[in-house]
């Protein structure tokens, strides 16, 4: 009998603890906390289609399916860990031969990216001995792109002081770019004698965001598709010895789909936005002129995606170029961008890097691992802002990076 | 497919007639001295008649209800594996054994072993053909039905590649004296290819080359890979087992010609099991590999890995329940990690992440010795390679297996 009653007992409890299943899971993880995540408004088959966009980010391409035969990584989401904005560990090294204006990015060397590593039976890139400059550049986080594509030029060019008519010692100017050949121009781009305003990149030397995932996965990872069936090869072993993989690697639906996935990322979340120290933090951030690249708000035009139209959106950048001054300047023209200049990153986002990144790692190599840091290396048209950040008190200091932090 | 249904009438035939005396069953030698390398020929078998061959079995299913990070994709039920044994014992010295698993439904079939055992001397036996490399203990000890866990340890399934077998030969042999036993086994086999450092799992995975389709006919390296362990048993303390395995993995000669340098790829476990008090056995098993990556993406795909698990399995309850005459109920609890990228980043001097770490308590109930019912609640904490906060899983698992 006391058996008996012990066996049900035992099937009673274990009914129970079937029952409240959901509640031995783990707490679920807050949609502010993370980066990741679609824009409001979404269909359910746009919602899908973002999820088949995720995956093809988060595909590790293998020897067979056409990686390399050079490469810097195996898959998007190796360098973009997160959505995020990458670790030092995965930096990508552009060279060039600089001779006073004249900039020659190497292709028959295998510019102008260098690609250090390679597939199973084959040798990797060496920098080429005629290269006299060379770049780092850290992955960017790549959340909210969507709202940026959707921009009309016009809402760029509005920010643009390219002589500094109103003396506030700050000149963003647009870098205008040859287009890619398959650059499909819509009504938002305003061509200035058939090149166009670049607005993606650290130097905002993409046009769209097509553009760059082409470039990515050719020069990132090593796949062509129908936008750009060359593959890579190593140039010390001769032209055409590429892998044995045909090109296209990925289908035209393929590249679609990554696309697709960054447009409809969601806009970094903010966090605490009501916080008595964010508020002053926003307020000193306005009041020391931050604001003059890193503008706040902007408003996308019409859109095929319904939910990206007339949006208003919370960047802090205004994605035009800057001189830096002498300490980032990484001595590599891109497109009409010098070396000096840098397209204002958006800081929506940066409260999130640390748990994405492993760490903290800021500006364009990652070189910065706090936020002072970051700001104390502004300088050339950002040197009076930061002289003003650093002449606040601490408690100030302390509220603009809470501000900071709630992005 | 024809011999999948002959497979199926044996198998049906085998569960029906289970009791008539046309039907023979030999259990399972469960005595003190049995070591893990016995494990393969040691398992319940069925004669039928007079036939020379005996055959055994097992299968596995479950159903989970697991999440990560608060999202869920519900319930799923999953049929993980039917494998099929069949030995035959040629003359009284020469034995023949074969297995074949079917995972994930009939989605991988794979030939796990076939190979031909001739003793020339107890301590001296020659086996040859599709054989088990003795890698770790759970590598020659797999069958479901011996397992309180649903899950295969990860240590011994990701950082070893588990039931790996391959194509060649070799010996074992094992000594009794005393209270103590000793055996020992040494192969040379075809070895893995460039999948272990070129493969989706994103990582350095000995696992991933498993999948080496020409692993039956040639060795990628043109070399053989060696792998030898040595067991040691003591009938009251238990067993401790040391195996290594090593080999060139990577086509650094085509046609005669030198086209790379040699790449090794080495792993290094112990393994041990011992019974505290008569009744709570403890089993457990560090693996460790190492592999000559070539050096650009070392960072990624990890030069060194590491893991462990250890169960620990506790007797509640011997004897009749539900009129099972010997019944019993256990429960367990394993505790793993396994760290698949050792070193750190040159970069920044930080560490490299990609790790896991799970603890799996469970109870189990056993109607008979073949068979066992098991819940398991599984909880495991998981970090990128950045080492950005873990994403957790968990959920709960319920399966059972079965030898027939
Ligand atoms: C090797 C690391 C690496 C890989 C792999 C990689 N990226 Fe990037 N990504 C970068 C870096 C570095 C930049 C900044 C490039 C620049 O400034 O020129 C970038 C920039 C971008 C941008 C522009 C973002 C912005 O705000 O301007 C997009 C979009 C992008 N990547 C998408 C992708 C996609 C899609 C893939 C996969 C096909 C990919 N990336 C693979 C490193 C990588
Ligand atoms: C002249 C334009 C300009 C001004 C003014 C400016 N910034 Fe920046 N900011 C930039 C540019 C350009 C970068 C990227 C530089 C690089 O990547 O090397 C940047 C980068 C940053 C970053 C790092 C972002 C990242 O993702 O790595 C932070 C934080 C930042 N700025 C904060 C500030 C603060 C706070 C102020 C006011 C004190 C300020 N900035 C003023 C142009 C400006």
């Amino acid at each position: 009998m006391k058996k008996k009653s012990s066996v049900i007992l035992a099937i009673l409890i274990l009914v129970t603890v079937l029952v409240s299943c959901e509640k031995l899971l783990p707490t679920p993880v807050k949609d502010e906390d993370v980066l990741a995540g679609t824009i409001p408004g979404l269909t359910m088959q746009q919602e899908k289609l973002h999820l088949i966009g995720d995956a093809a980010f988060a595909k590790i391409f293998t020897t067979e399916e056409g990686l390399g035969p050079v490469f810097v990584q195996n898959s998007c989401s190796n360098c973009h860990t997160g959505n995020g904005k990458g670790h030092p560990s995965n930096v990508v090294t552009r060279f060039a031969l600089v001779n006073g204006p004249s900039v020659d990015y190497l292709i028959a060397k295998g510019g102008p990216q260098l690609q250090q590593h390679c597939i199973n039976d084959y040798s990797a890139e060496d920098l080429p001995s005629e290269a006299n400059v060379f770049t780092k550049r850290m992955a960017p986080a790549i959340m909210g792109l969507g709202y940026i594509a959707a921009l009309n030029d016009l809402s760029i060019l509005a920010n643009v002081d390219s002589t500094d008519l109103n003396a506030d010692g700050i000149s963003g100017r647009v870098n205008y770019v040859n287009p890619t050949s398959f650059f499909l121009p819509q009504s938002i781009h305003v061509s200035n004698n058939g090149q166009y305003i670049g607005r993606f990149g650290k130097k905002a030397e993409k046009v769209t965001i097509q553009d760059q995932v082409v470039f990515a996965l050719k020069q990132d990872i090593g796949i062509t598709s129908d936008f750009d069936m060359v593959d890579l090869y190593n140039y010390k072993l001769g032209v055409y010895t590429g892998d044995l993989i045909p090109d296209p690697e990925v289908s035209v639906d393929f590249v679609n789909s990554l696309v697709f996935y960054m447009r409809t990322l969601k806009a970094p979340p903010r966090r605490d936005a009501e916080d008595a120290d964010v508020v002053a933090g926003e307020k000193l951030f306005t009041q020391i002129g931050c604001v003059s690249c890193h503008v706040s708000t902007f408003t996308t035009a019409e859109s095929d995606i319904a939910a990206l139209s007339n949006q208003t959106f919370y960047p802090y950048s205004d994605f035009l170029l800057h001189d830096m001054g002498t300490a980032l300047d990484d001595k590599y023209p891109e497109g009409s961008a010098a070396s000096n200049e840098w397209r204002t990153p958006p800081l929506w986002g940066l409260g999130l890097a640390e748990e994405s990144q492993g760490g903290l790692f800021l500006m364009h190599d990652g070189r910065a691992t706090s936020f002072e840091n970051a700001i104390s290396l502004h300088s050339g048209e950002a040197a009076s802002r930061r002289a003003a950040f650093i002449a606040l008190s601490d408690a100030e200091k302390a509220q603009l990076i809470k501000f900071l932090k709630s992005l | 497919m024809r011999y999948i249904f002959v497979l199926f009438i044996l198998f049906s035939l085998g569960l029906q007639a289970q009791d008539s005396a046309f039907i023979k069953r030999i259990p399972r030698d469960t005595s003190a001295m049995v070591m893990n390398s016995d494990a393969i020929f040691n398992r319940p078998f069925l004669v039928i008649g007079k036939s020379p061959i005996a055959i055994g079995g097992y299968l596995e299913a479950n159903t989970q209800y697991m999440g990560t990070d608060g999202v869920s994709d519900g319930f799923s039920f999953q049929f993980r594996r039917f494998t099929l044994f069949f030995s035959s014992t040629i003359s009284k010295r020469i034995k023949f054994l074969s297995e074949i698993e079917f995972e994930d439904g009939t989605k991988e079939i794979n030939l796990e072993y076939a190979a031909m055992d001739l003793e020339l001397h107890p301590m001296l036996n020659l086996r040859g053909g599709i054989v088990m490399n003795p890698i770790g203990a759970f590598n020659q000890n797999h069958d479901g039905p011996r397992w309180e866990f649903i899950d295969r340890p990860l240590s011994a399934t990701t950082i070893l590649p588990a039931t790996l077998s391959n194509v060649g030969f070799g010996l074992h042999g094992k000594v009794f004296a005393h209270n103590m036993s000793l055996a020992y086994e040494l192969y040379f086999t075809n070895g893995f290819d460039g999948k272990i450092i070129d493969n989706a799992d994103n990582r350095t995975s000995l696992a991933a080359g498993k999948s080496n389709a020409e692993k039956f006919e040639e060795s990628n390296s043109g070399l053989p890979m060696t792998t030898a362990k040595i067991a040691l048993k003591h009938r009251k303390i238990g067993e401790i087992g040391l195996s290594t395995m090593f080999g060139v993995y990577n086509k650094w000669k085509m046609d005669g010609v030198v086209v790379d340098a040699q790449r090794w790829a080495n792993a290094f476990a112990v393994d041990f099991n011992t019974t505290i008090a008569n009744q709570t056995v403890v089993n457990g098993e560090v693996d460790m590999v190492s592999v000559n990556v070539p050096s650009g993406i070392a960072q990624q795909f990890g030069k060194q890995q590491m893991g462990f698990y250890v169960d620990v399995v506790q007797p509640l309850y011997k004897g009749s329940i539900l009129k099972f005459e010997k019944a019993k109920i256990n429960a367990c609890f394993r505790f793993e990690y396994v760290d698949y990228n050792l070193g750190k980043f040159t970069q920044t001097n930080g560490n490299i992440g990609d790790d896991i770490l799970a603890i799996v308590p469970g109870v189990s109930f056993r109607p008979s010795a073949q068979t066992v019912l098991r819940l398991n609640y599984r909880y495991h904490w998981q970090h990128d390679l950045l080492i950005n906060p873990a994403s957790q899983t968990s959920g709960l698992q319920f399966g059972f297996s079965t030898y027939f």
